[in-house]
């Protein structure tokens, strides 16, 4: 298979590439290891569209952050991703660390982050009043936002493959060659029995991008999965606060956060330990503990007791502690999108064009006419009007069948996930699309109704379908289908 | 907008049994509203006998016991609506709720009783450490999958929680050809029914470790395998006492959550203990003509007692329906205060003037208790001083109390209901 771009990773800066190169008239294609777009960092996140204060003044990260903080909202309609400005909040404890809330301050005036301000005690209680009365002053960002990043990453890829872009999931890439001058293409990319040529190869592969940055390169990238752990709390705990709630950096390390979701949960997160594992994205009671004791100190009454689920993400990060972005010197045509760590995803949108730029100006590809920026998502009858829901089901009676209870998710919404473009295959891609199974009781009693129309719709019998892909069948067999005839009786 | 006199929401055994008695006691029309493809609710899945005992002296399995309310409900041409989701309840009673066939609709009812079961504490709620893999079920997801899909979902099976589902899965799945390791319990007691420990755990010679829990979760596609710890007094895992066991399936049988969103959204008062409303001697909640009863109201183990606390609701619905509910003298209240080892009980209020002759408290012990009594004082009086010779969570204790009693001690301020020894 011939292609003039290649990305390696359907992440979030993957998809944002694949989105970008789809504007051109070229054959651009992805390689995914797993079973869907979003299996890796993308999905196991804070979810915060971050203002920018955070990086360095003058850093690449900054200059992104900044950026994509500033596509987000119109890139979130065309994309019909959930996202909502709440404003973030950095709270300072402790009076002798105000000088570190200043700096913090002048770092996103450098950084070109509007609005920025320091709140005192007073006024920082009234805007949250649920925050912790130790906090005597606060840094507010009103454009600190919050994003679904599985919303987001999903609705990249899937306006990128209706724009033209192959995806190819399931391909593991074991090997990256360099061909000859004469040779058609630049590089072979080896996935399985499966050998690919492109001139050009995006290198996001997150946690793995050193990995293949060093197959071609000798000057070598580093990267450390740095694992974060997350609880995610009921929807009861959800308006506990309206912003995102950091913590300064301080004596007592690096705060964790506490925000609400796009979903209207509250997500309390993350922890940091650096791993050897690329695939090490268990929690452990050690980490658990941490998380409940650390964001107790940014708000009051914290209902630990209302966890719903935990999980574990890996943050990718580069000796440099910087992203790494654009053309390798030693390999013509090789782009690294490496270190993608905080703030990531809210650089991704701001990655992928800087990435096309870089490739667009190289090749000088002709624009396709009939680009559509535009992607509906999964259709929400919860949004739509009484009335409106009302003609849905009588057009779609799929629509009036509940399947997932906590979340109210309707049958429809599950073909929908299923038979669109890069539709789910997997129980966890149908929640990452629908959030059926993502409510209070985690799928427990919508998980067996999930699997019967993944089946059906795929035309697939039940003992196949997956919770993440290959190697992750829900069901192992038949009733008594091991038993001798004897022992059935 | 159609209005009825009552609307039963669910159609487990709970909506089942208060529809039937609602008829009987006069109330025109009912209408139950079933999220389900058929009636009986989890009863369908629970093909295991011993069922009924109470209600019909005789073995039933889960499905038998349903069709016999469904066939009554059936004869009483009680109509009922499946597949269908009730997304909202308004405190002036009107039902959002929606189908294939009808769409998105609102009904309304002079009186309302609440029957929606519960819910299986998940993974999640529990914050069991590891990795998340396939392989991790509550236990009636499992149960659901073998008993009415055929489906195995494990071969090698470690069982979390000694609850009732766990300890009935740990002799269903080895009926099926798995093998089940062990069941662990954190606490120092089983949250399940001595008779099914024996008949589903000794009977198979599956080990029971009590005061064990799981600490990690293995595998990164599906479970390789879990490592229990010895848990201490606080309940904490106790280091060094980490053992592995390979496995390809943890079931979680760690309790269950009464499923009251419905019943938060209308507002109506909850008790935190049981997570269910706060009723009244009638089942009544904060709100006036809404009823509960069955596990919405409070986690039952036998389903005849949920027959039964459901009659008694569907009964007082109709009297409500029908005005048969004259204030007099006697329509104070009194609350039931549970002491001393008692966690709580339904009622928590009780009204003399609208008491049957015979009252049913039902309450759980928050420990094991042997040989302690119960006893019931209003007034400062002691009513009742029932010896029982062991009490534990699991199993739901009752204590009765007569109109008659409460007349003759004058009671006027609270009834307390609370564990004495000799």
């Amino acid at each position: 298979m011939k292609y003039d771009v290649l990305i390696i990773g359907a992440g979030v800066c993957g998809s944002a590439v694949a989105r970008e190169l789809s504007r051109y008239q070229w054959k651009v294609g992805v390689l995914e290891k797993e079973e869907d777009v979003c299996c890796g960092t993308s999905k196991a996140n804070s979810g915060i569209v971050h203002a920018g204060f955070d990086a360095p003044a003058g850093s690449m990260m900054a200059k992104l952050n900044v950026e994509g903080n500033r596509m987000m909202p119109e890139l979130s309609r065309e994309l019909d991703v959930p996202f909502r400005q709440n404003g973030s909040l950095v709270l300072c404890f402790r009076e002798e660390e105000r000088e570190k809330l200043q700096a913090l301050y002048e770092r996103g005036q450098q950084n070109g982050v509007p609005d920025l301000r320091i709140l005192e005690q007073e006024e920082l209680r009234k805007l949250e009043p649920n925050v912790s009365a130790e906090a005597v002053a606060a840094l507010y960002a009103p454009t600190g936002g919050i994003v679904c990043p599985f919303g987001l990453t999903i609705a990249l890829a899937e306006n990128a493959c209706t724009n033209g872009v192959d995806f190819y999931f399931d391909k593991n890439v074991t090997k990256i060659e360099k061909t000859a001058e004469e040779e058609q293409g630049r590089f072979r990319v080896f996935a399985g029995e499966e050998v690919f040529t492109a001139d050009y190869v995006v290198n996001a592969a997150g946690v793995y991008a050193d990995v293949f940055h060093n197959m071609v390169c000798e000057t070598k990238l580093h990267i450390t999965p740095r694992r974060g752990a997350y609880c995610l709390l009921d929807k009861e705990a959800g308006d506990l606060v309206a912003h995102t709630v950091f913590q300064l950096p301080s004596i007592y390390g690096k705060g964790v956060l506490v925000t609400p979701t796009v979903h209207g949960n509250l997500l309390v997160g993350p922890t940091a330990s650096d791993m050897e594992d690329k695939e090490g994205t268990n929690t452990t009671g050690a980490e658990l503990s941490e998380l409940s004791e650390k964001a107790a100190r940014s708000v009051t009454r914290l209902p630990m007791n209302q966890v719903i689920t935990s999980f574990a993400g890996l943050r990718a990060h580069e000796d440099g502690g910087e992203f790494v972005i654009g053309e390798a010197e030693e390999a013509k045509g090789f782009i690294d999108c490496a270190g993608i760590e905080s703030p990531g995803l809210t650089s991704a949108p701001a990655i992928g064009k800087m990435v096309a730029r870089l490739i667009v100006e190289q090749r000088k590809p002709r624009e396709k006419e009939d680009f559509c920026p535009v992607r509906k998502g999964v259709l929400n009858p919860a949004a739509l009007s009484k009335t409106e829901r009302a003609r849905l089901i009588q057009e779609q009676p799929a629509y009036g069948t509940i399947i997932c209870r906590c979340e109210s998710i309707s049958e429809g919404e599950i073909i929908d996930a299923v038979t669109r473009p890069l539709g789910a295959k997997s129980l966890d891609g149908v929640k990452r699309r629908t959030r059926a199974g993502m409510g209070r009781c985690q799928s427990g009693f919508c998980s067996p109704k999930t699997m019967e129309i993944i089946a059906r719709e795929k035309g697939l019998p039940l003992e196949s379908v997956t919770k993440s892909g290959k190697g992750s069948e829900i069901i192992q067999g038949r009733n008594k289908d091991r038993l001798s005839k004897e022992e059935k009786k | 907008m159609k209005l009825y006199d009552v609307l039963i929401i669910g159609g487990g055994p709970a909506g089942l049994g208060a529809a039937l008695e609602a008829k009987r006691n006069g109330a025109d029309s009912v209408l139950i509203l079933e999220r389900d493809r058929e009636l009986g609710g989890i009863l369908n899945q629970c093909i295991h006998n011993g069922f009924g005992l109470h209600t019909f002296q005789e073995e039933l399995t889960g499905p038998e016991y349903a069709a016999r309310f469904i066939d009554q409900v059936k004869a009483e041409k009680i109509p009922y609506l499946l597949n269908t989701m009730v997304l909202d309840i308004s405190p002036e009673k009107v039902v959002t709720a929606m189908n294939r066939e009808e769409g998105l609709f609102e009904i309304s009812a002079k009186a309302i009783i609440l029957a929606m079961g519960c819910r299986e504490r998940s993974r999640g709620a529990l914050n069991i450490p590891g990795y998340r893999p396939a392989g991790i079920f509550s236990a009636g997801t499992a149960q659901r999958l073998v008993n009415m899909e055929g489906y195995l979902p494990g071969r090698e099976v470690v069982i979390l929680g000694s609850g009732d589902i766990g300890l009935i899965m740990a002799r269903r799945m080895t009926l099926e050809g798995a093998k089940v390791k062990v069941v662990a319990e954190l606490l120092p007691y089983s949250g399940g029914l001595k008779r099914n420990i024996v008949q589903c755990l000794d009977d198979f010679g599956i080990p029971l470790k009590l005061s064990h829990t799981v600490v990690d979760i293995q595998g990164k596609d599906r479970v390789t395998g879990i490592t229990l710890a010895k848990v201490g007094p606080d309940r904490k895992p106790v280091p060094g006492t980490e053992e592995f066991y390979s496995c390809d399936t943890l079931l979680l049988s760690c309790g269950l959550i009464p499923e009251n969103e419905l019943s938060r959204g209308m507002g109506i008062r909850m008790n935190p203990v049981t997570s269910g409303p706060l009723v009244n001697e009638s089942l009544e909640t904060s709100i006036e003509g809404v009823f509960a009863c069955g596990n919405v109201l409070h986690v039952h183990d036998l389903v005849d007692f949920v027959s039964k606390e459901a009659a008694s609701a569907g009964k007082r619905g109709a009297e409500y329906v029908l005005g048969k509910r004259e204030k007099n003298e006697y329509s104070f209240s009194l609350q039931i205060r549970p002491k001393g080892g008692v966690r709580y009980t339904v009622p928590a209020v009780i009204r003399p003037a609208y008491m049957e002759e015979e009252q049913i408290i039902r309450f759980r012990v928050g420990d094991v208790y042997k040989n302690h009594y119960i006893s019931l004082y209003a007034n400062g009086k002691r009513l009742v001083h029932r010896k029982r010779p062991v009490m534990a969570p699991g199993e739901m204790e009752e204590v009765k109390l007569t109109r008659q009693q409460l007349f003759d001690c004058g009671a006027d301020s609270e009834i307390i209901v609370t564990l004495e020894e000799e």
